[in-house]
């Protein structure tokens, strides 16, 4: 880990982890206790990659998404009550109770939208990225998805489109080993995914997914690549996903072993601990913005569960523009 | 200048469009330097530069992915895909992104998209001949355009780029009345009378929704769409010298349906006959009959008849692919069935 960052800074990422970190937490407890609807992928573990990325970007800057969207979502500078309301399906929900956990959006922030379908949104952030272009606003987009997606005929089409057209995006693959229960070197013959850049004769860098720090750095210099028009960059962060695929799904597929080597190397106390000893973060500091990232998750769930319900013929008002 | 041809009156709709709005832009395949495969392009590269008129690589997710990522941030991207065929690989962003997206995200966002393809069988064989339209009628947040003359095909492409959400334009081979350099494509257009008419020169907006009766008649109720409005023209000609009448109606939108024009004219004639080009089972006919059926049962005096491709691939032999798509005697034959002592 590098030590040139604020105190500020530091706080400010470490924040931004642990929003998502309780958010998850929250939501798994609201799941198995409550009637909450529909299905989940959780995004435990892999929180240094959305805040480490997002934290190089401007609001209107653009991300596009996974099904496993709420860190992405929440490290844009989405609205936490919104994002909350949205997964009990209220009408006060980002999109109004009609998308769910895999359709989180806010384009108020640049957040395009979580997907549902693997690999459906790494050309939608070209596309963003040539509007921006185009209207030479100076914005950038950036592409979020994993290992399996990366498999994808959407990937190859979207990162060789970008490089020939020279669009400047930047494509995070989430390597978190894992494609539901495959492992990515049972269905991929390499290690390192952003290998696969050179195809498209631009850069691809690894990063330690579980550190925030490397991903701030290396992300911070495809972004300004991006930012200068020097062409897209495939950044790869080796993560890992403490949870199971979806909801409550048990993964009999890794051992408890792998598990506790992950957890060991967990984002957010290494990086508690890291800003502690360098930046001048004390015990209380993390006490303190622990007791708020709590009371702000605990509003979050007061809002949703005090908001109206969405009205059974709400879907009309959404089916045309 | 009058557009007499099809290819002629979409690329003039672009050109209005471009000239009146520059977050139109263009992609596609050979769309640029080459002008498209069937001429609509021609030219516009020259006109308005690379920034707006984007040659693609042959990437159909990426082609029809970015033009959704463009049209959620704010352009109006028109799309070539140059045979309808080739939508099959970018299923996924058409039906599951481009159609989707809007309720997904509770209106947050629009996806003003148009999609222009292709359609129709010319010699091409399986992969390069089908008329896929119904697939698309059977995708909710997609509207769907199959206009059968130049008039019809500016018109609706000028009302299609001004639309907020995503619309299929498609487009019949044999009345593009346009071919590649040192090219010969088979054409419909020579021998069509006046209902071939023209696009003029102004602008004009045609509405979706809004069927044209192309013949008014009293006997047979014909609903055709694309090049099957003109075979069924000319059936409806013949059959007038046998003193049946025939109205021949063109929905030219499929998504959204005039259904108030085709039952208005089933309760006059009570007899329908129902003339596509795409494949029968499930098609464009079979909804057009199901509603008739639900809201017009009672005005039948006959069967509905459809008159559609039969459940096969498109065969290349030259008489086994005349033996698959409908032709007049076809039709006549339909109308004939169904008029039973009408005339």
């Amino acid at each position: 880990m590098k030590d040139d960052i604020s105190r500020e800074q530091a706080l400010g990422l470490f924040r931004k982890m642990l929003e998502i970190r309780k958010f998850e937490e929250k939501l798994y407890f609201l799941f198995s206790t409550r009637l909450m609807p529909g299905s989940m992928h959780q995004y435990n573990g892999q929180e240094a990659v959305a805040v480490g990325v997002c934290a190089n970007l401007h609001r209107s800057d653009y991300i596009t998404s996974t099904h496993r969207g709420h860190g992405h979502c929440i490290a844009k500078g989405a609205d936490i009550n919104a994002v909350m309301a949205e997964m009990f399906a209220k009408k006060t929900g980002c999109c109004r109770g009609m998308g769910g956990s895999m359709h989180i959006a806010d384009f108020s922030v640049g957040m395009l939208g979580a997907n549902g379908i693997v690999g459906g949104g790494i050309p939608h952030a070209v596309g963003a990225d040539w509007t921006c272009r185009y209207k030479k606003a100076g914005q950038v987009a950036v592409a979020f998805f994993g290992d399996g997606a990366a498999n994808e005929g959407s990937f190859h089409e979207s990162l060789n489109l970008a490089a020939v057209w020279e669009l400047p995006v930047i494509f995070v693959c989430e390597n978190n080993l894992y494609g539901f229960s495959t492992h990515y070197r049972r269905v991929t013959p390499i290690d390192r995914l952003a290998d696969r850049a050179v195809a498209y004769g631009i850069p691809g860098v690894v990063a330690d997914g579980m550190d925030v720090l490397d991903v701030l750095e290396k992300s911070k210099t495809a972004i300004a690549r991006a930012r200068e028009g020097k062409g897209p960059t495939l950044l790869e962060c080796k993560t890992y996903r403490f949870m199971g695929h979806s909801r409550f799904e048990k993964p009999t597929y890794r051992t408890p072993e792998e598990l506790n080597e992950w957890k060991n190397r967990d984002p957010v106390p290494r990086f508690a601990e890291y800003i502690m000893k360098h930046c001048g973060v004390s015990d209380l500091d993390i006490k303190n913005i622990t007791g708020e990232v709590e009371k702000t998750i605990e509003a979050a769930v007061v809002f949703a569960e005090q908001s109206p319900d969405t009205e059974p013929q709400d879907y009309q008002e959404y089916n045309h523009g | 200048m009058i557009a007499t041809r099809m290819a002629q009156a979409l690329r003039q709709a672009l050109i209005e469009e471009m000239r009146k709005d520059e977050d139109v832009v263009l992609l596609g395949e050979d769309i640029g330097v080459f002008g498209g495969a069937y001429r609509v392009t021609e030219g516009l590269l020259d006109m308005f530069g690379e920034d707006r008129v984007r040659d693609t690589p042959v990437s159909e997710i990426a082609i029809v992915g970015a033009a959704v990522g463009a049209a959620m941030t704010g352009l109006r991207p028109v799309v070539e895909i140059q045979f309808n065929d080739f939508l099959t690989c970018a299923m996924d962003q058409i039906c599951n992104q481009a159609a989707k997206m809007r309720l997904m995200m509770g209106g947050q966002v629009n996806v003003p998209l148009v999609i222009r393809a292709p359609i129709g069988a010319t010699g091409r064989a399986a992969q390069h001949s089908q008329s896929l339209e119904a697939w698309f009628m059977h995708t909710p947040g997609l509207k769907v355009v199959l206009p059968s003359t130049p008039y019809d095909a500016k018109g609706l492409l000028k009302t299609a780029i001004r639309d907020n959400n995503p619309v299929m334009f498609f487009e019949h081979k044999m009345l593009y009345g346009a071919a590649s350099p040192g090219g010969k494509a088979r054409t419909a257009i020579e021998g069509l009378d006046e209902s071939f008419k023209p696009a003029p020169e102004e602008e004009y907006y045609l509405p979706f929704g809004v069927a044209d009766v192309k013949r008014h008649g009293r006997d047979v109720t014909v609903v055709a769409t694309g090049l099957m409005v003109h075979k069924s023209l000319k059936a409806a000609g013949v059959l007038a010298g046998e003193g049946l009448d025939v109205e021949v109606i063109d929905p030219r939108t499929l998504v959204p349906l005039d259904r108030k024009t085709i039952l208005e004219s089933v309760s006059k004639t009570g007899r329908l006959v129902v003339v596509t080009e795409d494949v029968v089972t499930c098609g464009v006919a079979a909804e057009i009959s199901a509603i008739v059926a639900e809201e017009g049962l009672f005005s039948l005096d006959a069967p509905i008849r459809r008159v559609g491709v039969p459940d096969t691939p498109i065969p290349f032999a030259p008489n086994n692919e005349k033996a698959v798509i409908p032709g007049e005697p076809d039709i006549i034959a339909a109308i004939k069935s169904v008029a039973g002592g009408a005339a």
